[in-house]
């Protein structure tokens, strides 16, 4: 799929030193996308029309609905991504790279033609916007506090399948503490405290058995995921079902709307009509960022993860740093979970985690190993899982199943190398043993 | 990802074990930088180098392990139970009554786990009353196909996390087959079996094959097909004309037909089936294939190192392949024995019973050795089985039992923090010298 080769337009002496490599595979499964966007708008068409809601009732500022016509939208994507192809493969045989726009472009599309098409269809054709993109963001709250985890840990050089189990560990302990506490502002302060805490305690017992005595990093992992989910789930039966009313209902956190910023139409109400915690993960997802790549302490994080052994030649206590940045991610994850019972749902339950640290995980492979990227990966993730509750509710004809497994599959593409190139840092998962 | 490597660290001297085919014969001579010298200048007795080679041997840190876990357990036992909880609050009025509560709840939970599992004295006769031990049998029949296919992939250095997909394929596979066609006795239930296996097979096949050809690795890409199956089944079970029942708008199979059913092998009082003849197999079909064929010699060389393997001639990337094609089938022999001998009245997407993840714990107790496996197995069945004659007898919650499997796993994969517990002298070092705890296991790669 890749060709190797000179630049024909180039004069022959800069040719000798200038080898341009392109891909087809974005032409390529910009043509698949599209051949399928055909068959699925065109040929299973849906007659009728599709109206987006771009308001809440409440919104200070109303935008009016739109109302698409499923044939003309259907039409118009199609004609509009074969252009696209043909562009893309335009760009690449003349030996340029296919910008990161024009795959968001074309993404753009096909999701409006696949919303339009898969509403038209269904028994209330109305889509609504606000509540689609905000439920998405929430959806995502936990998988980007995991993947943000899993980012920092992985980075330092430690594997981190754990996730599940620090995200199940803050989400009960956070339940129990904010109960206990019952305040309606102190409770869920210590109780995202707490969480930190049971992520850290979690992520001590990852780090002692993977650093201290070289047991295999993923075999902890799996089985640090069974021992929580065994507690939490021992407790729950034990202590919390037959104490629910002093254990386990904890006050919810508020919303805190932002003044000004919280009234912009449609991405007003998704970002800044949240909960603290959600705007605890926007600081977290840019000091994480900065952090990793533009401070000292990022610098010797990544050594560490790329060539342990380079990094403690110039002096940096390798087991140390692993040691302490995996638990600095645990706190992370912890604080995530948390977002499940004092964010989300309430009362704490068996297994409410349900396999959202995997998908965490997923989004860090998908992210490349890069906070901003597997934030945005794990913002597709939640999107696709709350459009399939949404299409659920309307009653689209699309199988739910399908759309949730839709992050898993695009995983295990991305792993395979199908989705941009995926490398790892170099020295995740090797125990560092000092000689 | 990092390169495949040898998922559990084994002693020095492991290696030995393996190779006999059995993880708690007698313990190995202890390996490594071994100085069999006195310390103090005249030689020890036999009974103190004997005495040294049991406390310093794989057998002894399992057994330490388990007996550890059920102390984490029994303690976790007396924290939540209510008597005890009563009796403390006047502790030091009379401290008496907390220690028998604590007494009567843990040795009442275990009393119950005892019945459960092996045998129940209050029964008036033998048959009823070695009924638990049939059930443990049973619980333990698809533990022992799973964790041998997981065992078998540890030993070609591979990670097979996806037992919970791949036993949700063969369940459908093996069930579709099962109540969909008429066939005569016998032929139904052979096509049945071989379909659900070869439909795990081909599951994890997905994840060797995409190792092999793009390095992927196979743990992520396990995991993955884990939720990919089970939307699959999901599906699958709600959309009438594949798996659902006909008629019928719940998520679940129709009954599978007698001609599928495996027979049972004790009578029609007893639960336990022909599919634990099948795993009985199964160990010694893997067996053969580990410690007496050729390809089983190229996985555990690709196991050891797939570098040196490489450079012998073995095609390391067909070792993935065929490696992962082998787990999956014998994975698949879980979810089949599941579907056609545990449940035979339809089944629904919660059919693996994280069995899948189970057999990960029951393959690092068993060392990754067919006959290890085959213990392991039947220790995680009696866990299994009185667990639940636990929680019904005693009303504590079966996840404790989750607690016990997942510390047992722990303790085993790190000997040291056993042998610190409880003072055993590490292997290799001389008595009454002082060494640290962490001897040199694994090299960095």
């Amino acid at each position: 799929m890749t060709t190797v080769t000179t630049s024909p337009s180039a004069p022959v002496s800069a040719a000798l030193d200038k080898t341009v490599v392109v891909s087809w595979k974005a032409p390529i499964a910009f043509a698949v996308f599209t051949v399928l966007a055909a068959v699925l708008f065109l040929a299973a068409g849906s007659h009728g029309e599709a109206t987006f809601k771009l308001s809440q009732a409440n919104d200070v500022i109303q935008l009016p609905d739109v109302t698409l016509s499923s044939e003309v939208t259907s039409w118009v994507c199609v004609v509009l991504m074969a252009a696209i192809t043909v562009v893309s493969a335009l760009l690449v045989r003349a030996k340029r790279k296919v910008g990161i726009w024009l795959v968001v472009l074309f993404a753009a599309i096909f999701l409006i033609g696949f919303l339009t098409w898969a509403a038209a269809g269904s028994r209330t054709p109305v889509i609504p916007l606000p509540g689609l993109l905000a439920g998405a963001l929430s959806l995502s709250v936990p998988l980007i506090f995991g993947s943000l985890c899993g980012v920092i840990s992985e980075r330092v050089g430690v594997v981190n399948i754990a996730i599940e189990g620090q995200l199940l560990a803050g989400a009960f302990t956070s339940a129990v503490v904010a109960s206990a506490v019952g305040n309606a502002i102190m409770g869920p302060a210590l109780g995202m405290i707490a969480a930190s805490i049971s992520g850290v305690l979690v992520a001590f017992v990852l780090a002692a058995f993977s650093i201290k005595y070289y047991v295999d990093q993923v075999i902890v992992g799996v089985v640090l995921n069974v021992l929580v989910l065994g507690l939490t789930s021992f407790l729950f039966s034990q202590v919390l079902a037959p104490n629910a009313a002093v254990l386990n209902s904890p006050p919810r956190l508020e919303r805190l709307p932002i003044p000004l910023l919280s009234e912009i139409p449609l991405i007003g109400p998704m970002f800044f009509r949240q909960t603290i915690i959600v705007y605890l993960m926007y600081i977290a997802v840019a000091v994480v960022y900065i952090g990793l790549f533009h401070t000292r302490w990022g610098l010797r994080l990544r050594s560490v993860g790329e060539h342990p052994q380079a990094a403690d030649t110039v002096g940096i206590n390798v087991t140390g740093t692993r040691f302490w940045n995996v638990s600095l991610a645990g706190a992370i994850a912890g604080l995530g979970g948390a977002f499940f019972t004092l964010g989300s749902v309430g009362a704490f339950n068996k297994e409410m985690t349900a396999g959202a640290g995997f998908i965490a995980l997923a989004a860090v492979i998908f992210g490349q190993w890069d906070p901003i990227k597997a934030t945005l990966a794990a913002l597709l993730f939640g999107f696709a899982s709350n459009l399939q509750n949404t299409l659920g509710v309307i009653g689209s004809p699309v199988p739910s199943e399908f759309m949730l497994m839709l992050p898993y599959l695009i995983t295990i593409l991305a792993v395979a190398g199908f989705v941009g190139k995926v490398r790892g840092p170099a020295a995740a998962g090797k125990p560092y043993i000092k000689s | 990802m990092s390169d495949p490597q040898q998922p559990a660290q084994p002693e020095p001297g492991a290696e030995s074990d393996a190779v006999q085919g059995s993880a708690t014969d007698t313990a190995p001579p202890p390996a490594g930088p071994s100085k069999p010298g006195p310390a103090a200048g005249e030689p020890p007795s036999r009974w103190s180098i004997a005495f040294r080679e049991i406390v310093t041997g794989n057998a002894i840190i399992s057994v330490l392990a388990v007996v550890l876990a059920l102390i984490v357990g029994a303690v976790m036992i007396a924290f939540t139970d209510e008597r005890v909880q009563e009796a403390a609050v006047y502790f030091f009025a009379r401290p008496g009554d907390t220690f028998v509560a604590i007494w009567e709840s843990v040795s009442g939970a275990y009393v119950a786990f005892f019945q459960g599992s092996i045998y129940n004295f209050r029964r008036p006769d033998f048959i009823s009353g070695i009924r638990p031990l049939t059930e443990t049998l049973t619980f333990a029949t698809p533990l022992i196909a799973a964790g041998l296919g997981v065992g078998l992939a540890f030993r070609v250095g591979m990670f097979n996390i996806g037992g919970r997909g791949q036993m949700l394929i063969a369940a459908s596979a093996a069930g579709w087959v099962a109540f969909g066609f008429d066939l005569p006795w016998g032929i139904h239930m052979v096509v049945a079996v071989l379909a659900g296996m070869i439909g795990a097979a081909l599951w994890a096949g997905i994840a060797g094959l995409l190792k092999a050809r793009t390095g992927a690795h196979e743990v992520i890409v396990t995991i993955m097909l884990n939720y990919v199956a089970l939307y699959l089944v999901q599906w699958m079970l709600r959309t009438p004309g594949l798996l659902q029942a006909p008629g019928s708008n719940n998520p679940k199979t129709p009954a599978m037909k007698d001609t599928a059913i495996l027979p049972d092998l004790l009578g029609p009082q007893f639960n336990l089936h022909f599919g634990f003849i099948l795993s009985i197999g199964a160990v010694v079909l893997v067996w053969w294939i580990l410690d007496r064929s050729s390809l089983g010699f190229k996985f555990r060389a690709v196991g050891e190192n797939p570098n040196a393997a490489r450079v012998a001639g073995i095609n390391v990337k067909a070792m993935y392949v065929y490696a992962m094609l082998i787990s999956g089938a014998l994975v698949g022999l879980a979810g089949v024995s599941q579907v056609l001998g545990t449940v035979t009245t339809g089944f629904s997407s919660g059919i693996d019973a994280g069995i899948g993840f189970d057999a990960i714990t029951v393959a690092l107790l068993g060392r990754s050795t067919p006959w290890g496996i085959l213990a392991a197995g039947i220790l995680f069945g009696a866990f299994k089985a009185g667990g639940f004659s636990m929680q019904a007898a005693e009303g504590v919650p079966i996840d404790i039992v989750l607690v016990v499997q997942s510390l047992i796993v722990l303790f085993i994969a790190a000997p040291p923090l056993v042998r610190a517990i409880f003072r055993l002298p590490a292997p290799g070092s001389a008595p009454k010298r002082q060494r640290p705890i962490v001897t040199k296991e694994m090299e960095a790669k």
